[in-house]
């Protein structure tokens, strides 16, 4: 019960006319981002983060999380009325969302998604609310051998499990650590990589980086669709809202079993794209009258959308309590926490309480009040649809540019955007990963650390790694999860020799 | 009942036309294998440089334990292979239809942002940000997206506004700033 007292008191820090206000321009910024096209949640929290730098910690991590959920919000409006998914998790929305809307059930199909959405992070909160504070303080013991097998598990885990070209995955990974080293070496003061040039002495920021990747490229693969667009116009009554949740409980398996595949994946680097689209087929798969499913039922809105809002939250549980984002928007919220002076890691419920709990209640109070809010407001945010992309994309641009330029006030940054934009273009057209890449680029530094911290403490003895049996383990699952595919297929093909063998007999 | 329904399915719609969408016959411009082995070589020689640097800086092992360029080096060396193993794995395939990268009509359109926010950037040191976004947003609207003048010249000027206020006086977050500003006193 000591949560739910450290709860109250980040409610305490939250209830302030102040924090609330940013609280609502968070949501409101953030549910724009979401419906927009061109513009995602990563993104539109990494180009509204110079916004905060003057701000205390506290209300820029309220604004910015509250953002998240916007978008989170904000992509079922589009995916249910115009069958375009404004984000890539709301993917799966559309296939039973956009029918409805069809049949004009457009109002019960939103109401079911902002429900669930809220059910989803809910259930997330509650996760992160009862076990962050356990895991980080089992965390407080760990020295630099612990964290750097905990990075090689978060690592490891994109290549093995990641569902793109691995050799693409590892492209990625390995240029994001490279670039992550350039400038001056921490441990030694040495410059590496920076060719006598001063705008690279200060190192390649992140923020930077993910501007141009998922600013600028976004913009630039957004224009080459056809932006043309038809869909309905939808505004929900009490009556629809309060039917909906009559009908809700029924649903209750399906429900619980996508905040479960949502809360994993969002731990996990799965993310809330597959959490989505995994709940969906699930939802299917257990559901008596199958066909049904792509004609616009209501399960196959509940399904994905609580999924992707389960996962999209929990994916700041690993962020809080280690200092390992689950997801890319979480990566751009630890970038936030170093620019205003936090150092991400357990320490920060031991060091920062205020901070913390605050930003937990605020994932309570911000999913309450985004609910009511997009419940409200759903005919205002369709018609921003309206507005054609030919105005968006350049105030796109302007912002990506103040953004990154606001980080360390350098035109070098600008130029360094733009490069970005075009790498991040062309690595989606050819299929390299870019969570891999932002991952990496974020934490290459702190992994770098810990493992000459260790080398250092060891003598470069590598068996550090496995000197007792927490460090021996999470290294062991990390080679495990790297060499997985192999270790899967020669598991399969022992299989089918067995079978061959066996089959003569038969 | 069909018929009744169907009544009831007349819902008000929200409608966007895009008079310059991309032709979907447009000719593909390149491959995207090309693209792919293009950049593979690109990153090749990345690794290369980095490699070479961080084996200058010191890629071994001293008294205190590994060199600043160890990691770093043999990071490298991973990326290097990696890259090998996509251009070899492209090469073998090299006998089957390739999948466009991007056609004509989609390349033109992606160069109509490119181009102007290149300008945009070059222009930003001189003109300052803000003065630099009007130009940026007034043009793009007017020649691209075909929108009234007058609409187009005051969305800008509304936009620009905007972000004055809010960067330069609300949040004290410090732009580049031209003649203009220095007119008025920033």
């Amino acid at each position: 019960m000591e949560a739910f007292g450290l709860l109250l008191y980040g409610f305490s820090v939250l209830l302030t006319w102040k924090t609330l206000a940013l609280m609502m321009v968070g949501l409101i910024l953030g549910i724009f981002v979401g419906v927009l096209p061109g513009l995602g949640g990563p993104n539109g929290v990494a180009i509204l983060l110079p916004l905060t730098f003057t701000m205390d910690p506290t209300s820029a991590i309220v604004m910015l999380s509250c953002i998240y959920w916007g978008a989170l919000f904000g992509g079922a409006i589009t995916s249910i009325l115009f069958n375009i998914p404004g984000e890539a998790w709301s993917v799966a929305t559309t296939f039973d969302g956009y029918p409805m809307a069809q049949q004009g059930k457009a109002a019960e199909a939103l109401t079911a998604a902002f429900t669930s959405s809220f059910i989803g992070s809910f259930v997330a909160v509650l996760l992160i609310t009862f076990l962050a504070p356990g895991i980080a303080s089992f965390a407080l013991k760990f020295g630099p051998p612990e964290f750097f097998a905990v990075y090689l598990l978060t690592f490891c885990s994109f290549v093995g499990l990641g569902r793109e070209e691995k050799h693409k995955t590892i492209i990625s990974m390995a240029l994001g650590l490279l670039l992550a080293g350039v400038g001056m070496d921490t441990v030694s003061g040495q410059l590496r990589m920076t060719f006598g040039s001063d705008n690279l002495l200060r190192g390649i920021n992140f923020l930077v980086a993910v501007i141009g990747l998922f600013g600028i490229s976004e913009i630039l693969l957004t224009m080459e669709e056809r932006l043309a667009l038809r869909g309905h116009v939808a505004k929900i009554s009490l009556r629809v809202v309060l039917k909906v949740w009559k009908e809700m409980p029924r649903y209750w398996v399906t429900l619980l079993r996508s905040s479960a595949i949502g809360c994993w994946l969002g731990i996990t680097p799965g993310g809330a794209i597959a959490a989505s689209f995994m709940s969906y087929n699930l939802a299917k798969r257990f559901s008596k009258d199958k066909d049904s499913f792509g004609k616009g039922r209501i399960e196959g809105v509940f399904a994905p959308e609580t999924a992707a809002h389960a996962s999209g939250t929990s994916a700041l549980l690993p962020m809080l309590a280690l200092g390992i984002p689950g997801s890319g928007t979480a990566a751009i919220l630890l970038g936030g926490l170093m620019v205003w002076g936090l150092n991400p890691g357990p320490l920060l419920f031991v060091e920062h309480k205020g901070f913390v709990w605050g930003l937990i209640a605020s994932m309570y109070l911000g999913n309450v009040v985004g609910l009511v809010l997009v419940l409200t407001t759903v005919p205002v945010f369709a018609a921003v649809l309206r507005v054609p992309f030919s105005a968006i994309a350049p105030m796109i641009v302007v912002s990506c540019a103040i953004g990154a330029y606001a980080i360390q006030n350098a035109m070098f940054d600008i130029w360094l955007m733009l490069v970005f934009g075009v790498v991040g273009y062309v690595f989606k057209k050819i299929g390299i990963p870019l969570a891999p890449f932002t991952l990496a680029l974020v934490l290459g530094n702190r992994a770098e650390d810990s493992f000459r911290l260790s080398m250092i403490g060891s003598a470069g003895d590598m068996r550090v790694f496995w000197s007792n049996g927490l460090v021996g383990s999470i290294t062991t699952l990390a080679l495990i999860l790297l060499f997985w595919p192999i270790i899967s297929g020669g598991i399969g093909w022992i299989r089918s020799a067995f079978r061959q063998d066996a089959s003569p007999l038969a | 009942m069909a018929s009744k329904s169907e009544a009831e399915i007349v819902v008000a719609e929200i409608v966007v036309e895009d008079p310059t969408a991309p032709a979907s016959d447009s000719p593909a411009v390149t491959t995207r294998r090309t693209v792919d082995v293009v950049a593979s070589f690109f990153l090749l020689a990345l690794a290369g440089l980095l490699a070479f640097d961080n084996w200058r800086t010191g890629m071994g092992w001293d008294a205190t334990g590994p060199q600043a360029g160890y990691l770093p080096f043999y990071l490298s060396v991973i990326l290097a292979a990696a890259c090998l193993y996509g251009i070899g794995k492209e090469f073998l395939a090299r006998g089957q239809a390739g999948e466009t990268f991007v056609t004509r009509d989609q390349f033109r359109r992606v160069l109509q942002v490119f181009v102007p926010t290149l300008l945009f950037c070059l222009f930003m040191q001189w003109l300052g940000l803000y003065v630099a976004s009007f130009l940026l947003v007034a043009g793009f609207m007017a020649v691209i997206g075909r929108i009234a003048t007058w609409k187009s010249v005051l969305t800008a000027f509304l936009f620009s506004l905007a972000m004055f206020v809010t960067f330069e006086i609300a949040f004290d977050v410090i732009m580049p700033k031209g003649p203009l500003e220095a007119l008025f006193g920033h």
